[in-house]
Order: C-alpha cells, then structure tokens, then sequence
C-alpha cells in the first residue's frame, strides 16, 4: 500500500527530530573534541579545518591523540585514516539507497559518517531512509563544526564537560540506535561479540581502534552465519530506529 | 601538524568517495548484504560499549555506567531518542555531584 501524505508527514517528522537530537548530541561531543585538540597542540583554525575536512569524530580523536601523545605527522594520519575505512563500508552499503552522482556526489561523500549511516538504515522506506542520511548528515555536520569551534576556542572553561555528564551523551545515543536493530539472535551474539572484544582490545590497539576491530567481527560473523528470517534483507530495511 | 591534518582528511575523504563508487552489483549478493546488516549493530555495541568504559585507552568504571543503566531502563520503556540521552547526562552528573 502507499503511505499517504499523512504518513509520510509524520514519518518526516520523526526523522529531523531525531536528526537533530543526534546532531546536538554529538555537536556536545565536539565541544569536548575542540578542547582536547587545541590541548593537544593544534591551533584553533586547525581544530577546525580537522572537523570541516576530516568530518569523522573517532579518526579526528585518533589523529589528535597521536600528535599529542608526540607520534608523527604521517603515524597520526595513517591511523585516522585506517580509522575511516569503515565510512568506505558504509558507501558500499549506502551507494545504492542514495544513488547520486557528480556534485551531490561529492557533498555526500563527506557526510558518509556513523551517525548517517545509522540514521539511513532500517526506515520504513528507501525516501525515509535518504531524508535519514542528509538531515542526520547536515544536522551534524553544522553542529559538529560549531561544538568544535565552541570547544576550541573555550578549551580551558570546557576542559571538564565530563561534570555535567556529557560524556555519557554519546554512549547513550548510541544505545538508543542500537536497540531497535538487534532482532534477531545472530544479532545479539555480533553485538555482544564486537564490544567484549573491542573492550578486551581497548588497551592494545590507539583511541578509535576498538571500532574497527568490531567492524571485522561483523565481516567474519556475517562471513559464516545466515541471515535470520527475522533480519530484513540488505535492500528491505526493517522498521524504524528510535 | 598540517601535514597530518590535511594527509589524514585526504586519505579519509578518498575513502568515503570510494564507497559510493563501487559498482552497485557488490551488494547484489545476499552475504554482503547480510554482513552489512550486521557492521552497525557492531559498531554502535563497540561505541556504546568503548564510549562508557574507557578514557582513552584505558579501561574503567566511572558515573557513565550508572547513566547507561539509566538510559537502558529508558530504552527497555520505550522512551524517545532525546530523552534516552538526557536520562544519561542526567543520573552521570548527579552521580559525579554525590561522589
């Protein structure tokens, strides 16, 4: 059946809302990333061309973190980007639900990000699942470069937003996207299997490893198991996240 | 610092592009989508998981788990997005006012 203008109006709704929930949630998180960066050494208008250019929070943590702790200019970009070649997967996943090309393209490209990709997978249908990664993209992308620049240019009035708990803002939003995915029990057993590990790896491998270590336990588990019929085909996303 | 800077957005940048150039056909066979399916349930685990027990690379319990308990019994009620967050920031802050 088609969604009447109805439907879809309120299915919109929901969508920039959460967009813009997630988007202030992470731009907080940016706050605290402006600060660490201009303590780690890089100046403001670096700290900020980092969140304009790079746009990718775990690799920009990642490179600051190395330049702070005194690793190479080359060691630091070599880990961030070994760090984004999980928004590389998420292209292959994303390509076909976007379908664009020249300068949308390009626009897009730079918004392939976690919170997108989460946000476009999984809506009622392949519009609701677009409207999902551009309004998440934008919404982000303006608000991840402001609590940059908010953040850089206060590092020293926001040295500690772990006071007022921002720090567990984050964390929480990403649980309330992961809830409504996990449906089926090959799921449960990828979600439980990454963050053991990843948590077991936290000590061996730089800030933002972790993740890409759960990136290869999704490839190998999804390598060697089948989709569930509870798990909706690659094409078909299930119902609504958040 | 600028070399590591715009070598590193280079590099993550190329990255992106290329997974929105690869043929569409990639994704035609079901274990790829299947093994799609499952990279975000894996990454938002890890993320949840790393971003409430670590600081950096090193692992430890602090006020996040309370407010990730909190914002679980949110999500297990069915609360919306917003206020899982807020739930978290919340019951983080007062348990770092009362230690």
């Amino acid at each position: 059946m088609e969604p009447t203008p109805e439907d879809w109006r309120r299915v919109r709704t929901a969508i920039l809302r959460d967009a813009i929930g997630i988007g202030v949630a992470t731009g907080a998180y940016a706050l605290s990333f402006g600060a660490i960066s201009t303590t780690s050494g890089l100046s403001v208008v670096q700290t900020c061309a980092l969140s304009l250019v790079m746009f990718s929070g775990a690799s920009q943590y990642a490179l600051v973190g190395v330049l702070g702790s005194g690793g190479a200019a080359l060691t630091a970009a070599a880990t961030a980007v070994l760090l984004g070649t999980r928004n590389a997967l998420y292209g292959l996943r994303l390509a076909p639900l976007l379908d664009v090309r020249g300068p949308r393209k390009v626009v897009a490209a730079q918004l392939v990000i976690d919170e997108s990709t989460a946000m476009s997978l999984g809506r009622p249908s392949d519009r609701a699942n677009r409207l999902g990664f551009w309004a998440t993209g934008i919404s982000v992308f303006i608000l991840w470069n402001l609590g940059t620049l908010i953040g850089a240019l206060g590092a020293h009035a926001l040295s500690d937003p772990r006071k007022v708990g921002l720090d567990a803002a984050a964390p929480a939003a990403f649980l309330a996207l992961l809830a409504p995915r996990v449906r089926s029990r090959t799921a449960v057993g990828v979600a439980l299997l990454a963050a053991a590990i990843a948590i077991a790896s936290v000590p061996f491998v730089p800030v933002g490893g972790p993740v890409l270590v759960a990136a290869l336990v999704a490839i190998v588990v999804g390598a060697v198991t089948r989709a569930a019929p509870s798990e909706p085909p690659a094409d078909v996303p299930a119902s609504g996240p958040a | 610092m600028w070399l590591a800077v715009l070598a590193g957005s280079a590099g993550c940048y190329a990255l992106k592009l290329a997974g929105l150039s690869v043929p569409r056909r990639v994704l035609g066979n079901a274990r790829v989508g299947h093994i799609s399916n499952m990279l975000p349930v894996a990454l938002l685990a890890t993320l949840v998981a790393v971003q409430t027990f670590t600081s950096g690379t090193h692992l430890g319990v602090d006020a996040r788990v309370g407010g990730l308990v909190a914002a679980f019994v949110a999500v297990l009620l069915r609360a919306p997005f917003l206020v899982v967050v807020a739930v978290a920031v919340g019951v983080t802050a007062l348990l770092r006012l009362a230690h």
